[in-house]
Parts: structure tokens; sequence; C-alpha cells
């Protein structure tokens, strides 16, 4: 029971990560754009004039902010965008804004999110378009994006800041999100190494398998909500042949452990390479449900889109922890996972159940990857950068089980992006991977793990 | 096609720098993997710690290169310590998940704009190696019947070579040792070990120590040859491709990771070049694959190959099948 409350907890953990990448704001559409919500003090600022010009200084287009505060310029396509600010036109209330000029870039498909801070600008008031490359706060930092660079960069992720207050507020509810989705991502892993004790390296490749599988019947011409259900049930098959046709021989050869583990690097090789062989390098997009404008619930902003994701996020995790206690095969799993001899002495059929587990696992594995495909894109890493923070999250729960792996999860989760507030988001990743090692000195067996399953 | 120039190209890879580096970066593994049985899944980490050590101290810096050579090996001992104080005590895949994770981080705050002003951003950090070739003494390009070697690569080839045997010797040595005999027994069992009374933690640590400073003379022959330090080519497949070509030559033999980074790299550019050609010629159609697919081939086929091998042949080419210890504790 412990045990497999443990495995749940990693699979949340896995949930949660992908979740935080995601953007809250955003419109419907496609073509690549830059956008953004103008507001002070909570209220949205109306009429202020923002104009994008391209690098070599050709003016794209001008946009005045609605009485939502809201703003969009089209751009002709991806590049280096500078987007200036008219202080001249904000609202006399409003002191100015900390930085009037804001370079920016747009990647392929992007939809761009630029904010401007409305306060006391920088340097006494005096605007210094040229310092744009250092930004004096986190938000700035995040506002300009990540480095560009290849296929690795988060570029493609969406900016969740606001102004203003709520800003903490944002962050925990795309903390909450990505937390969520890291535990539906985590669960199959966690739940596989409690009853087969593999650590599979290849877990982020079956997180890929349903956004590869969604995208392409979603280029096939079907709409995202249909290729979504069958890319689940297409990963759901996936893990069961996996687990048919070829783990399950290894483990009857048999095959060490360690063995194992680097087995499913090839594996995990195999597949991701395969995968760039498929949709290429670059990072591609369903053509639903990308973007959408957030609707405010109370103080916090959500997409509905995201709203959906973390409902169906929830309902499943809830399921499969009143699977794992109330149903024959939960309680057969959990049975296994705390001694598979003795289980199988006492008339379950283990093979079966680790079947069970590996078909759950990988679909809800390729759930969670369709999830994070809609926030924040699929391209063949996503993979590996998923799994060390499912892997984060299930040691942050403790290795093994499964309500600590779903703790785990939304720890990493809100963790990652609250972090964003005062680190750089491009090293947030590598706050929660220092964090991990750091808990490991501390309490090696994690929040809910029991020390003596880790000497 | 032109087989002659493929299997020119290809033989030169055979002995070429990339081989020395996974040389290098797998005789590393080899100590901690293969003989004691430590899941180092972060030798890239070692390696960019090398690498960076060098470029930061002469570029960044501007301090000595002998400098930056020591402080290359010391960065890698501090983070041998770093990643095993906490781990080395546990069961052996957290080693895996941390340093894995350790490999990540330092790529990641390596490529940060953060941390531009000293490690040069994703751009990475170049102009660090002009001591190095000053010291160069082949003046003149090498022919060797249809080769030849430029005068740059044949100072990073000696040099390089060098390492690789000096590594190996020490490992051929060492291993036939009483230190080594330890080694190889925590590996069979550990708690055996324990209760001859020897200090494990302290003979792990050990380990982890030695093969990542020959890790991080891997990042650093490296980027010496490139003559910039890039972070992004210290991935996690970096330390993955190691591990292949260490379970193809054998792991827990002295000439494994050496006979397995030859032939891994003449594989590889010849599968590459092969494929190439291919698709020049139209043998493969334009639908199916194009130039730029050749190097997901190569990965996908390095996958097969670790999977194949260890079902198949775990003890790889040279290995003794009853050496190899693959069981987790």
């Amino acid at each position: 029971m412990q045990k497999l409350a443990r495995y749940l907890g990693a699979l949340l953990a896995v949930l949660a990560t992908v979740l935080l990448v995601a953007p809250v704001a955003g419109a419907q559409g496609t073509g690549e754009t830059i956008h953004g919500t103008l507001e002070f003090q909570d209220a949205p600022v109306q009429g202020v004039t923002i104009t994008v010009t391209s690098a070599d200084g050709e003016e794209i287009g001008t946009a005045q902010t609605a009485a939502d505060g809201t703003w969009e310029v089209p751009v002709p396509g991806p590049g280096d965008y500078t987007v200036v600010l008219d202080a001249a036109t904000l609202p006399s209330t409003a002191p100015g804004v900390v930085r009037d000029t804001i370079e920016t870039t747009v990647n392929p498909q992007q939809r761009k999110v630029v904010l401007f801070r409305v306060g006391t600008p920088e340097g006494d008031g005096e605007p210094s378009p040229g310092e744009t490359s250092t930004p004096t706060d986190d938000e700035d930092e995040s506002v300009t994006g990540t480095e560009s660079g290849g296929a690795e960069s988060e570029a493609g992720e969406d900016v969740t800041v606001t102004s203003g207050n709520n800003q903490l507020l944002q962050l925990f509810v795309s903390g909450l999100r990505f937390g969520l989705i890291l535990g539906l991502a985590g669960l199959g892993l966690s739940l596989v190494f409690g009853t087969t004790g593999l650590t599979n390296f290849a877990h982020g490749e079956l997180i890929v398998f349903g956004a590869v599988a969604a995208l392409l019947l979603n280029q096939a011409g079907m709409p995202v909500l249909v290729a979504a259900l069958l890319a689940t049930v297409l990963s759901a098959v996936f893990g069961w042949g996996q687990d048919r046709g070829f783990w399950r021989p290894l483990r009857k050869k048999p095959t060490g452990l360690i063995a194992l583990m680097i087995i499913s690097i090839g594996v995990s090789l195999f597949l991701r390479y395969l995968t760039q062989f498929i949709i290429g390098g670059g990072r591609e997009t369903y053509d639903e449900y990308t973007f959408q404008s957030p609707i405010s619930i109370g103080p916090a902003s959500i997409t509905v889109r995201d709203l959906v994701i973390m409902g169906i996020c929830v309902a499943l995790l809830a399921a499969v922890a009143l699977a794992l206690t109330r149903t024959r095969i939960g309680k057969a799993t959990r049975a296994v996972a705390d001694n598979p001899a003795l289980a199988a002495a006492s008339g379950i059929n283990v093979d079966r159940v680790i079947t069970v587990v590996w078909t759950v696992g990988t679909g809800l594995a390729g759930l969670s990857g369709i999830f994070f495909g809609m926030i924040q894109g699929v391209d063949y890493l996503m993979g590996m950068r998923i799994l060390l923070l499912v892997f984060a999250a299930t040691i942050l729960g403790g290795l093994g089980t499964a309500w600590g792996a779903m703790v785990g999860a939304l720890v990493v989760g809100i963790f990652i992006e609250m972090s964003a507030y005062v680190v750089p988001s491009e090293l947030k990743t590598a706050g929660v991977l220092v964090v991990l090692i750091l808990i490991l000195l501390v309490r090696p067996q994690g929040i809910l793990g029991r020390r003596e399953r880790i000497g | 096609m032109d087989w002659g120039s493929i299997f020119e190209l290809s033989i030169r890879e055979l002995i070429g720098v990339q081989a020395i580096v996974f040389a290098l970066a797998a005789i590393g593994i080899n100590i901690q993997f293969g003989y004691t049985g430590l899941l180092n899944f972060g030798q890239a980490a070692f390696a960019a710690v090398g690498g960076y050590g060098v470029a930061v101290i002469v570029t960044t810096y501007e301090m000595s290169f002998w400098l930056g050579i020591v402080v290359a090996i010391g960065a890698a001992v501090v983070l041998a310590l770093l990643l095993g104080v906490p781990t080395l005590r546990l069961r052996a895949d957290y080693l895996a998940i941390v340093t894995i994770a350790a490999s990540e981080i330092v790529r990641l705050v390596g490529r940060s704009a953060w941390g531009r002003d000293v490690f040069g951003g994703s751009d990475g950090i170049t102009g660090f190696s002009d001591t190095f070739y000053d010291l160069n003494p082949f003046t003149e390009p090498l022919e060797f019947g249809p080769f030849e070697f430029r005068e740059r690569i044949l100072w990073v080839m000696a040099v390089g070579w060098g390492l690789v045997a000096l590594c190996t010797l020490m490992v051929w040595l060492l291993m036939r040792s009483p230190w080594g005999r330890v080694l190889k027994a925590i590996r069979e069992d550990e708690d055996a070990v324990r209760s001859l009374g020897k200090n494990v933690y302290g003979y792990k640590m050990q380990s982890l120590v030695m093969g990542g400073v020959i890790g991080a003379l891997a990042g650093i022959v490296y980027s010496l040859f490139q003559g910039a330090m890039q972070p992004d080519v210290y991935a996690t497949n970096f330390t993955f491709f190691a591990y292949a070509i260490l379970i193809l030559g054998g792991a827990a033999t002295v000439f494994g990771p050496v006979l397995g980074a030859a032939i891994v790299w003449f594989a590889f550019q010849f599968i590459d070049l092969t494929l190439r050609a291919a698709i020049t010629n139209e043998y493969i159609p334009d639908w199916l694959m194009n130039q730029n697919d050749t190097g997901a081939v190569r990965f996908m086929l390095t996958g097969v190959v670790l999977v194949l091998l260890l079902v198949f042949r775990p003890q790889g080419i040279l290995g003794d099948r009853r050496e190899i210890a693959l069981d987790a504790r």
C-alpha cells in the first residue's frame, strides 16, 4: 500500500513538471505574433501605443492596448524584434514604464509574450534602451526569453508572468498545473520500478510517444481531441507490446537490474532519435488548443484548456489511487511491489500484474506527453528534459512510493515555477536538480520513503 | 559510390581525436562501472568541468594554461566528492540519477545567459589553446600511404594517445594491485568486503574520483582540439556513447575502452559516409531520408547495438562473462 502510494506520487511528480512549462496567456490562431497584456496595479491599461520593429530597423506594426490591456502585433516570421512602448501614451496615473524597449526573439510558430512593467523607469526615469541585455529583475529576464539556441532551449514556451502583485500566485498556478501533469507522467515510472525494480531511462520517450502519435494523427487531419484520445490508446498498446515483446522475455532470461537499466538507455536512444527521424529536429505544435486567452478566476488567470487538463490529471490520479487501494488488480499490484515472490506464492499472476502496470503507466505517460505538447510544443528532446524532473520528483517523494511520488511531483512542479521568481528562467531546471542532490544529503529516503529501502 | 574515400575517411576516425576523447571517457567509466560497479551516468559533467577549467582560467581570467590544467583536474575531484558524498552509501541507481542530474546542471549553467561572463553562454569559450599549440613539435604534415595528417591534429593525437596509453597502463597496474582487487571485490559483494574491515565507502570514493579525473582529461583534449569549449557537446548522450563504447569493447578489461572507441568511431564515420553517398546517388529515396537524417540514424544504431550487446553479449568483445557484475544490490 505504501509502496503503491509512493509509485503514484512519482507519477504525479512527472505530471507537475510538464504543466509548469505551460503558458497561461495567449490567443487562438496561427502564425508568429508578439503579444502581451499591460496592467498597472492589477488593472488593465488601455490606449497605450506599442510598436514592433525588426532587427534591421523596419517598422512591422503598431498596436494599442485594448480595454482589457491586451495588445498584439503579427510579425512576418521568426527573427529578432524590438518592441517599444510609447511612454507618452501612458495614462497620467502611471508613473512610467520600467523599460520601454524590449528586444526579443520569435521562434517559428511562436506567439511570443512580451510584458512591460508599469512602474518607475530605470535610471531615474531615463529610459535606457541600450541595457536590455542586462535585465535588472527576473520579470524582465523571463520577458526577453531564454537564450536562443538549439532545439533544446525552451524558447517555445510561453511566459506566464503578469505585471503587478499577483505574479507569485500566477507562478503557483502554473506550478500546480506542471506538478499535476508531472504526476501523471511519473506514475508509470514509479509503478514499473515498484513491481520490477527497473529504473526505466526510456520512460521519457514513452511520454514523447503519446505526444508524437497525437501530433502525427493531428497532422493527418484529425481534430486534436480525437487524436489525443487515439494516441493515449496507442500509448497503452505500445506499453503492453513493450512489456510482452521486450521486457518480459528479458526478465525471463534473466537479466540483472543494472543490465536492464543500461538496456533502457539503449531503448531511449533508439526511440528518441527515431522521433527525430520522423518529426525532425524542430518544435512542432498541434493545430488547436495551442494558445487561448486566459480567463480570470479570482486573482489568478488561467486558460480553459489548462483548467481542463488539470481536471483530467486530478481525476486520473484519483482513479489510479482508488484502483490501487480498492480493486483486486490494484491490491495485487501493491502486493507484487512489496514482495514479488510472496505475491506469486499466494496465487497472484505476477506477469499479468506487470503487464497491466506497463499498459496503464505508458498510457498515462502518453497522455501527459500530449498535455505537455499542447502547452510547450512537441520536440524530440522533451523526453529527456521531463525524465530528469520525473526522477527528481520520484526521489524527492521517496523512490518506490506512489503517494510520495505524487507529493514529489507537486513539490517539484510548484518549486520549479516559483523559482522563476528568483532565478533566471533558463536555470530553473538546474535549480530543481541541485535541490534533489541536497535532499539526498539530508533525507535520502525522500519525504515519504522508508529508510530500509535505500541502503 | 566512392568506397576508397569512404574507407580512407573512416579509417582516419579509427585513430582520430573523437576516438581518443571517448576512449579516455570510457576508461574513466571502466574504473567506476567496470571494476567498482558504480553507475556514473554523469561522465559528461566531468569532461565539461575539465574543458571549462582550462577555458575559464585561460580566456576568462587570463591566467596560465598550466594553472588551467590544474584547476580542471581539481574541479573534477571536487565534483566527484560532491556527487559521491550523498550517494555512495545508497543503492546503485541513486548514484546514476544524481550523476545524470549533475551533468545537466553543469551544462545548463554553462550555457546560461546568467553565467555568460564566465562561461561564455551557449556559444562557449574560445581562444585558450594557444599555449598548447605553441608547444607543437611537429612542423610539417605527416604522409602515410593515402593518409595525410596536418601538424595541428598530429600534435593533438600524439598527446591524446599518450594520455590514453598512460591511463591504460595505470589501470592495468592498479587493477592487479591489492587496491584494484578490493575494487573488484566491492563490485562482487560489498558486504563481504566490509566484513574484512575495508572501508568500502572510501574505496568507492577513490574510484569515482579517479574515473572522473580521466573523464576531465577527455574534456580537456576535446576542447583543445576544437579550440573551443561548447557546453552542448557534453549533453547526456556523451555519457551514453561512452557506455556503449565501454560495453562494446568489454567492461572490466584493460583494452576494452580503447578498442570500443576505435570501432565505434570507425563505424559511425563509415555508416554516415555510406548513407550520405547512397542518398546523393539516390540509392535511398528522398522521402525516406535526407542528408540531415544521417545523424539520427547513427544514434538509433547506437541504441540498438547497446540493447543487443547487453542481451546477447554483455561482456563485449574482450570481456569475461563471469567478471561483469551487472546486478544491482
